[in-house]
């Protein structure tokens, strides 16, 4: 099972971070382009989602697959976006998401006095990356084929 | 488990076959006093509560009826059954159409019994729903991380499971089913044979236009129930 990328999204819609562990395939724009893809692909994913939904939702959007990966969603009350894609074998992972987001991301970014929450999360913040990566590489759901 | 919904997306996004098996009326009647508790907000479907969520009335549902009169958009127009039913008022009878809004925000108009509900999709909506869906397919290609990716095959939500089926000519057979549904694509592949037989085969139908064959909208439903029932769309 693979670990392929995440986004960390602001409610604004600016990406704050993103990292990749494995990535086959580039896509053929520069990444802010992809960044701006990818939150309007979602905004309009989760407003699909609601207009067609035969129920009330609670959650809202959590995953899509395809035939060769697993996009995963996690949203806060506070509008913050944490996509990570995996493989398609992985099941429901929202807790790690929350965990990601309350262990990783609170811990190292919203306590840290020279980071602001609005701020594009860059290399300085070594702390966040390196802490994030013992996270992501700790799952039992990174496995080998992703360290080589 | 259940299925609720079945659609057909045509090449370019067009959706050319829709069927709702069973779709879940949300509806809620209440009566209340001055003041309401909820804030709402005027769309285009009509008044729909933004914020207040209170006994099952959840944000996002609109107003259906005031009082048993049945709300048109914005407006609602108590003459046309008063007048009906009680001869006295016909003289009375001027123009008695009243935005909701406003008729809810004075307090000499209460108690007043209100019936809530989820919107429905209309037909209009369900063809911007359905090339929504297929710009989506083809984006979800493109950010892929992996090589050689399809679209959306499953989208996930707590409330339902969308999945899609797309042939090799680019039809895309859509089911739209409660999350614990399972055996969705066996039924999105027997209804591409059933599109091939009894909507292909037609000599009236002409390709990539809304399908309109009785025969066709019978067998899918006949699969969906087998589905239901046995687990399996083959009977």
């Amino acid at each position: 099972m693979v670990v392929y990328n995440l986004y960390i999204f602001h409610r604004n819609g600016q990406c704050l971070f993103y990292r990749e562990w494995l990535r086959r395939k580039q896509t053929k724009m520069t990444q802010e382009e992809e960044f701006k893809l990818m939150n309007g692909f979602i905004y309009s994913v989760k407003s699909f989602v609601q207009r067609l939904s035969p129920t009330d939702l609670k959650d809202g959007f959590l995953s899509f697959k395809t035939n060769c990966y697993k996009l995963n969603y996690y949203e806060t009350p506070t509008g913050l976006k944490f996509i990570l894609n995996t493989d398609n074998n992985v099941s429901n992972i929202r807790d790690i998401l929350h965990q990601l987001y309350s262990t990783i991301f609170v811990n190292y970014i919203v306590k840290n006095p020279r980071c602001s929450a609005l701020d594009i999360i860059n290399n300085d913040q070594e702390i966040f990356i390196e802490k994030l990566d013992e996270f992501i590489s700790n799952l039992s759901i990174f496995s080998q084929t992703n360290k080589t | 488990m259940v299925v609720h919904s079945f659609y057909v997306i045509n090449r370019s996004g067009g959706l050319i076959f829709s069927y709702e098996h069973s779709i879940p009326k949300i509806e809620l009647e209440k009566t209340f006093s001055y003041p309401l508790d909820f804030v709402f907000k005027r769309t285009q479907k009509g008044a729909v509560v933004e914020f207040g969520q209170r006994d099952g009335i959840k944000v996002g549902h609109t107003i259906l009826s005031i009082n048993g009169t049945q709300v048109r958009g914005n407006y609602i127009d108590f003459s046309a059954p008063s007048s009906i039913n009680n001869d006295d008022d016909q003289q009375i009878s001027t123009s008695t159409s009243h935005d909701v809004i406003e008729y809810l925000s004075d307090s000499t108009n209460y108690p007043v019994t209100i019936k809530f509900g989820r919107p429905r999709l209309n037909g209009n909506e369900k063809l911007i729903l359905a090339s929504i869906f297929h710009s989506m397919y083809a984006i979800a290609c493109q950010l892929s991380p992996e090589l050689n990716s399809t679209g959306i095959r499953e989208l996930e939500t707590d409330q339902f499971k969308l999945n899609c089926f797309q042939s090799i000519t680019g039809i895309k057979f859509l089911a739209l089913t409660d999350i614990r549904q399972g055996n969705v694509d066996a039924l999105l592949k027997r209804s591409y044979e059933l599109y091939s037989d009894y909507a292909l085969k037609n000599p009236f139908y002409s390709i990539d236009q809304p399908i309109w064959c009785p025969l066709f909208q019978e067998t899918v439903k006949q699969a969906i129930d087998s589905l239901e029932k046995t687990g399996s769309p083959y009977t």
